[in-house]
C-alpha cells in the first residue's frame, strides 16, 4: 500500500517522497513507542530483562563460566560485539566442555527469539505451557534486546 | 521514490521529516508512530495532502511490506 501512497504523493508534485517499505511491524519489532487506543496493550518488550549473560564467541568457555556462575541464570547467550546474536550455551555445555575451547565451537548456534512486540500474556500462555522459563527477544536485525520470563509476565 | 530502512527513517525524521500513515483510519487510531498524520491511501488527493509541507521530506508507511 505504501509504494501507491509514495506514487500518488509524487504524482501530486512532492519531490521528497521517502516509503518506509517494512512499516509498523519494522517500528514495533524494535520495541519503539507508538501512540493510539492499543498502545498501552502489554507486550514482551515491556518485561524484558537485562542480566544474562553474554559472550563474544572468541571467549574461552572457562571465562564465560565464571561469569555465569555468579549470574541469575544457568545459560549465556553469545553475540558479536554490535550485539547480533550468534548462539546460546545452556549449562550442560558450560559445565560439561572443554574449559580451554572457544564460546564458539560448543554454543548452539541460531536459538529461536521473539519480537518485542507479541502480547505478554498469549506469550505467558505458550511459556507455560511449554515448560519453559525463559524466552529470548531479539530486533529484526538480530540484536539481542533481552529476554523474558513467565513470572514477569 | 526512496525506499527506505530505519536507520534512514531515523535520520530523516530527525532532520525534520514528516510521517504519514496510509492505512484506514481505524487502523491509525489503534496504533500509530508517534507524530504520523493519517492519510489513508483511498483519500490521497490534492486537498487532503495540502497540509503536507513540500519543502519537507515526506515518508509514507502501511503495515508492512506485503
Amino acid at each position: 500500500m505504501s509504494p501507491r501512497a509514495a506514487c500518488r504523493l509524487a504524482t501530486l508534485g512532492f519531490t521528497q517522497v521517502h516509503d518506509y517499505v517494512l512499516g509498523k511491524v519494522d517500528w514495533l519489532a524494535r520495541n519503539q513507542p507508538v501512540a493510539g487506543t492499543d498502545a498501552d496493550t502489554p507486550t514482551i518488550g515491556q518485561h524484558l530483562r537485562h542480566e544474562v549473560s553474554t559472550a563474544r564467541p572468541d571467549e574461552p568457555v572457562a571465562v564465560l563460566r565464571a561469569r555465569v556462575a555468579t549470574s541469575a541464570h544457568r545459560f549465556a547467550l553469545v553475540t558479536t560485539a554490535e550485539g547480533t546474536l550468534l548462539g546460546r550455551l545452556r549449562a550442560a555445555a558450560l559445565d560439561d566442555g572443554d574449559p580451554d575451547r572457544a564460546v564458539s565451537e560448543v554454543m548452539e548456534p541460531g536459538p529461536s527469539t521473539l519480537r518485542p512486540h507479541e502480547p505478554a500474556a498469549a506469550i505467558k500462555a505458550r511459556l507455560v505451557e511449554k515448560g519453559l522459563t525463559y524466552a529470548i527477544v531479539a530486533d529484526p536485525d538480530g540484536r539481542l534486546l533481552g529476554t523474558v520470563h513467565p513470572a514477569d509476565l | 521514490m526512496t525506499a527506505i530502512d530505519y536507520p534512514q527513517l531515523r535520520r530523516l525524521l530527525d532532520d525534520g521529516a514528516q510521517l504519514v500513515e496510509v492505512l484506514p483510519a481505524g487502523e491509525y487510531g489503534e496504533m500509530h508512530l508517534p507524530g504520523a498524520v493519517n492519510i489513508p491511501l483511498k483519500t490521497l488527493d490534492a486537498a487532503t495532502t495540502a497540509g503536507l509541507e513540500r519543502t519537507r521530506p515526506v515518508i509514507v508507511y502501511c503495515w508492512d511490506a506485503l
